[in-house]
Parts: structure tokens; sequence; C-alpha cells
């Protein structure tokens, strides 16, 4: 193919996704992923520019032109391996990244047309890969040294990938029963399969690192007891697993749920397969999620497929929603409402103590806050009710307290988040790095996942040194 | 997987499982709980422990038969396995030497009581226990009790052990003749409740909570209690709280959050014959 005189293709390639009238009321994967002639004729429109300014916006620095170049020539097995240089988890980035805002943001392509569907295409060569259940383990030297992750969600894995991949023994240690975290009780089923989180999570263990369910760190071993069981090195990524609350009336009523809750009950414990599944959810006709980012869609999103009207009741307007915008798009398409410019002041309840209704304050916006958003200001005297039978708090979560309560040596900010050197990860204890949500507060998975890499290196750079 | 090593049957629906958890063994104190999911398709639900042996290896947990999955786990045969078995979480009972310590277990909150009695014995209080039940034939651990107690008395509601009556009734003649320094009290929510009510406000009277619970690591919120007028998490900030300053209401009503699905679950589970009972059963 020639590619001075090939005239460029102004949009992504379409992603197919599965009919909103059907989906919603499935829990079925919605995006369905490029076949192999679309991400050849997507992978070509990619100019394979000098500068290459995706690399800079992607998190773990993957070589983004390279495999991009290697999907154009049907090379996919080259493709996955280029990614993987850098990135352990390719089918869960591919899905779940925020590209807009990161290596598609920077695409020389993007700066006149849409930009190249890099996202997509990372997903199509995972899955690929995935398909034809390759062994790719490396070949791996161990260097007799060993590293404890705390936390099996997208910073601990990546962490663990990293520092096994340079020969160290890694044993992760993970509170809940599967490995995951976050893309297992948080990403629900149609945003993110589990058999997919599962089987990045086999690759991860292929390299030899040891995941251990059912351990609570802080509660069966303490940080400091880890380094002396003979562990050079601990890693914190525990994540923000400590659901807020509004603190406005009626927030303990029966159908009140945090977001943590509601999407662990459906998708760790599968309750919307109830009974078969013994864990129950309870939705009832009319749910509002209180909350403007990708943990409120995801909310309202599982809320209209458990059968009940979703409503999404936002502060600020659609300009200044966190969520991503193909989030709230789809949202949208499968018929969650958004009241937007509004907060709940009370929730009330009836006399068996269930929510009824829930009463919200109207909000205007006035000058832009320390987030450069506009901040919301209330207009004295605009009310209004709306039945509900569920409300679900998607206003963020804070980092968990297990760890920082039992490790008194390990420094926190006023918030609880550890604090980590930004550079290396280093917390305040020698020898015990800290990185993801635990420190940056709820942020995304490539994010956290950017974090366990620096980490890796920096514990590589300690132990070599040692 | 872990091994049900010993299963017991106590009492009628009560039964008595010693699980080999040789990690949590090691490192759990009186007054803190386990999660435990039987299989993939089933819940967690956390239990207190009973009794914990480092040298064994083995963590013993006493449960009534009252819902699907307390029945299914009644179902397992000694030798048999659950998925999961995670712990030990929450807090530790505080033990220090406080004088005379009246503990009260009624029903399966004997068992949970045992250790919290044990270790106040051991760090020298003088404790008296008082353990309930409907009648002498649900009551449990009696033995256990008395060796562990300067003195134990008992109640059942038909007087067929010790003295006809409730255990908070108990309590209060005691309260009338005794200086107390501290109460514990474990059971059924009416008889903390009751127990709360009879003693003083100066005289702590801690309760031992088990709201609905998922994860049990302060993740999800779902046991959410009101002490002090705070909302407050069982699973991490609990699950011991001084029962004068418990939202009873609250705590008894969010007990009823789930009422329908779990009578769904006792009864509907079994459509396709796809369940896990069903397998089971075929087993």
């Amino acid at each position: 193919m020639s590619q001075e005189k090939r005239k460029i293709i102004p949009q992504k390639h379409p992603m197919p996704y599965q009919d909103p009238a059907a989906r919603c009321s499935n829990f079925e994967e919605v995006a369905l992923g490029y076949s192999e002639e679309t991400a050849v004729l997507e992978a070509s429109r990619c100019i394979q520019c000098k500068n290459s300014p995706c690399i800079d916006g992607c998190p773990v620095g993957i070589d983004i032109s390279a495999f991009i170049k290697m999907i154009s020539e049907r090379d996919y097995a080259g493709a996955i391996s280029k990614i993987k240089e850098k990135n352990y988890l390719p089918a869960i980035c591919g899905r779940v990244c925020p590209q807009e805002s990161q290596c598609e943001a920077k695409c020389t392509i993007g700066k006149k047309n849409e930009p190249v569907a890099i996202g997509r295409l990372e997903r199509f060569v995972a899955d690929w890969e995935i398909a034809r259940s390759m062994e790719s383990a490396p070949k791996i030297t161990p260097n007799g040294k060993q590293v404890a992750v705390v936390g099996a969600g997208p910073s601990g894995l990546t962490t663990a990938a990293c520092l096994a991949l340079k020969g160290y023994g890694v044993t992760v240690f993970e509170a809940l029963h599967v490995a995951g975290g976050v893309l297992v009780y948080g990403i629900p089923e149609f945003r993110l399969p589990k058999k997919i989180v599962a089987r990045e999570i086999e690759n991860i263990s292929r390299l030899g690192v040891e995941i251990r369910v059912n351990a609570v760190v802080g509660k069966l071993n303490r940080v400091d007891e880890l380094l002396e069981q003979g562990y050079d090195a601990v890693y914190i990524g525990t994540g923000a697993g400590l659901p807020y609350f509004m603190n406005i009336a009626g927030e303990n009523l029966n159908g009140v749920y945090s977001a943590n809750e509601f999407l662990t009950r459906n998708n760790l414990m599968k309750a919307y397969k109830f009974p078969e599944y013994l864990t129950p959810i309870r939705v009832g006709n009319r749910v509002a999620v209180i909350g403007g980012g990708n943990v409120a869609m995801d909310s309202a999103r599982t809320a209209l497929r458990l059968g009940a009207e979703s409503h999404i009741i936002y502060r600020r307007t659609l300009k200044e929603m966190p969520a991503r915008h193909e989030e709230i798009e789809h949202a949208i398409e499968e018929g969650v409402q958004i009241q937007y410019l509004a907060s709940p002041i009370e929730i009330k309840g009836n006399e068996e103590g269930r929510v009824s209704s829930i009463l919200c304050q109207r909000y205007e916006l006035g000058e832009p806050d320390a987030s450069g958003r506009r901040s919301p200001i209330p207009v004295p005297g605009e009310m209004f009710e709306i039945e509900v039978d569920t409300v679900v708090m998607a206003i963020g979560q804070g980092p968990n307290p297990l760890v920082p309560q039992t490790t008194p040596d390990l420094k926190t900010n006023k918030w609880g988040n550890i604090i980590a050197d930004a550079e290396t990860a280093a917390t305040s204890m020698k020898g015990v790095y800290a990185g993801g949500d635990v420190v940056t507060g709820a942020a995304t998975v490539i994010l956290a996942m950017g974090a366990g890499k620096t980490a890796s290196e920096a514990i590589d750079a300690y132990l070599q040194g040692k | 997987m872990f091994k049900i090593v010993l299963k017991e049957e106590l009492a009628p629906k009560i039964k008595l499982f010693k699980v080999m958890a040789p990690e949590i063994a090691r490192k759990a104190r009186a007054g803190q709980f386990i999660i435990l999911r039987i299989d993939e398709e089933g819940e967690r639900i956390p239990l207190t422990i009973a009794d914990f042996d480092a040298q064994a290896g083995t963590i013993t947990i006493i449960f009534q038969e009252v819902g699907k999955t307390t029945d299914l786990l009644g179902a397992l045969e000694q030798g048999g396995y659950l998925q999961d078995f995670v712990g030990p979480l929450g807090m530790e009972s505080e033990i220090e030497s406080y004088g005379t310590v009246v503990c009260v277990g009624g029903g399966v909150g004997v068992a949970p009581v045992f250790p919290i009695a044990r270790a106040l014995k051991e760090a020298g209080n003088t404790v008296i226990s008082i353990i309930g039940a409907r009648n002498s034939e649900l009551l449990i651990w009696k033995k256990e009790m008395s060796h562990i107690s300067n003195k134990l008395y008992i109640a059942t509601d038909d007087g067929s052990d010790g003295q006809k009556g409730l255990v908070s009734d108990v309590l209060a003649e005691i309260l009338s003749s005794t200086s107390v320094d501290r109460i514990i009290a474990i059971g059924p929510v009416p008889m903390m409740e009751a127990v709360c009510k009879t003693a003083p406000e100066n005289i702590t009277a801690m309760v031992s909570l088990n709201p609905i619970m998922v994860d049990g690591t302060g993740m999800c919120g779902a046991c959410r209690v009101e002490v002090d007028q705070k909302t407050r998490f069982a699973c991490v900030d609990g699950p011991e709280f001084d029962g004068h300053k418990v939202n009873w209401e609250l705590l008894k009503m969010r007990a009823r959050m789930f009422v329908d699905e779990e009578r769904i679950a006792l009864t509907q589970s079994c459509g396709e014959g796809e369940c896990s009972c069903h397998r089971k059963n075929a087993k």
C-alpha cells in the first residue's frame, strides 16, 4: 500500500454495538469488537508519523505506532507482543481506558480528522490472542528476590507482572475471593466481561506470580510482618475501597446503596442471576443514581438491566460530567434519564423503612472551582421530589483504611491516602511502595497501572542496589 | 478450599464446624469474625468466631440454620470443604482488667461470647456469665462457659434449665446485688437491646452487631449501623460497639432489607434443578 498518496479516511471505523433495545435487558458485552478486516483498515489510517505523539499520551508508554503498523501488516502476534512489552492487561485497557483523553487525544490524524481508534485496535489484537489461547509466557530467570503485592487490582497486577518479568518472585495478596479488584467487583460484565479479566490474570499467573485470594493484609498479615517474613519489598495497591455518602437525612434507609455495594452485589456476586446465585439485589421500579462519573453510569445501566426505570441525578451539566463521553452516550441510548443541575437533600422512606422518594435541590452553574469546572450553586426555593425505590450513591470513594490503620509507620494525608513519591512510588517506610487509587484517590484503571509500572522500576532499582 | 475437620450438632438446627484455616487461627482474637462462601453460587456470610486454636490450625464457628445459606451450610459433612473462608475480620474485643464483668450470651450468641469471656478471665477479671435459650435443648456450650466463668447463670424461656425467664431478668438481679464494671452481650437483637436497657448507662455494655455484609473489609457499606448518632461500618469499625449508643430501631429495620429475597431463595431457587442444592443432592 502506498503510504504517500493515500487519502486519509476522516472517521474511525465504527465499533459494532449490541442494539440498545436488546442490550438494555441483558448483561452481555455492549461493544462487540472489530473484525479482522475492519482492524486492518483502521490500522492503515495511522500515517506512522515520525514523532508518535500518541506514545506520550499513554500512561504506560506502549509503542503504539509500532503495534498498529503490525496490525496493518496482519502480524497480530507481533502486535500483541509489542503491546505486552509495556502493558500486561491489553484486553482490559482496550475496553476501559479513556483513550479520547490520552493516546487518541495526541494522535496527529486527530488534528483534522477523527484520531486512529487506538483503543479498539488494542482490544482487537488482545482478543485475537485470547481467542487463540496462546501461551506466550516468556523465559524468566529468577533473581532470588521476593516482593509482596497487596491488592490484585489493576495497579497490583501490573506491578506483579512487571516484577515477575524482571525475575522477582511475586506473591499478590487479595482480600476478596477472586483477583481483579475493581475489574471484577466494579466494572460491569456488559463493559468488561469477567472471562476476559480472568484470562488476563491467568496470563499473569503464567509468569510465575502467585495470587493468594481471601488474604486480607492488615488482618491476616501486616505490612511489617510481610517484610519480616522475607519479602524484600512490598507494593500497596489497595484501591479506593471506602464508599462516600452525602450525610443527608434518610441515607440509612433500606434501598440506599453505595455504588460499591450495588455493583459488588451484581458484578462480583452475580446477583443479576439471583436466585441461582444466592446474593440478592433489590431495585424496585425506579432507581436514582447520584453522581456523574463512570461509576454512576455503570450503576444506572446496571439498574436498567435489572428491570428498573433508571435516573441519574447530577449537580452540574453534561459538559462537566466526569464520565467518559462514550459511557454517557450508551447510557442515554439505553434509556437512562439524566437530571442535570440537581442534587438530593433528603431521602424519604415509608413506614417499613424503605426508600419512597428523593427530594432534590435545583442548581445553577457559577464560577469555575479548584477543579476548573464551574461550581454548582443552589437556586433558592427550587426543589423537586421524585418517587423512587432505590438510591445509589456514586459520589466517589476514599482509600481503603485497612492497611494504613494497621501500619502506623505508613504516612497518610488528611483524606487517608497513602503518601507516595510521584517518581518512585516510595512511601515513608523503607522497602514499601504504593500506587493507584489508594495514593491518588479514585482515578482510572490505566493510571493505576501506570503507577504500578513506575513502582516496579523503583522497586527493581532499590533491590538491585541493595 | 477450606476443610471442615469437625462437624457437631449442638442442638436441633444448631451446628458447630471446626474449619482448617491455620493462618487465620494464628491471628484470630476474641470478638473477630470470618466471612465464608460455600461455593461459586454462594453468598458471603459473616460469622463471629466461636473459638480458635493456633496449634491445631482451626477456627470454630457455630451457626443456626435460619435461611438458605445456613441450611446449605448445615448440610455439608465433616471432611467436606468450603470454597472461601476469610478473616480474621473486624476489631478484636477490648480486653482489660475491668474488675467484675458480666458476659451474656443468648441462643447461638453464646458461642462468640465464649472466647471473649475466656480472654477477660485470663486478664484477671471476675467473670459472671449468663447464658440463655428458649429451652434446655437449645442451650449450647453450658460446660464450656462454666469452665471459664467464676459464676454461671442460666435462663430459659420455659424454665427447662436454670431460671425461667430472660437473660436480662437475671442481669437485673445481679446488678441489684453486685457491683459490675462492664457487660458483654451477644445474641439476638432483641436480647442485646433488652440487656442494654437493663444495664445502667454508666456501665459500658458492649454488643456484637451482625448486620448484612458483603465484603467485610469496609468496601461496600452494606453493614451501616448508627452508633452515637454517627454512621459506622460494623465490619471495620466493629463488630462490637457500646450498646447504650446503638440505634436499635435502625439495626432491626436494616436487617429486613432482603426479607422477600430471603424467602424466594428458600423456596424458589430450585427452579431448573441447576441450582447448587440440586447438584449437591445429585452428588
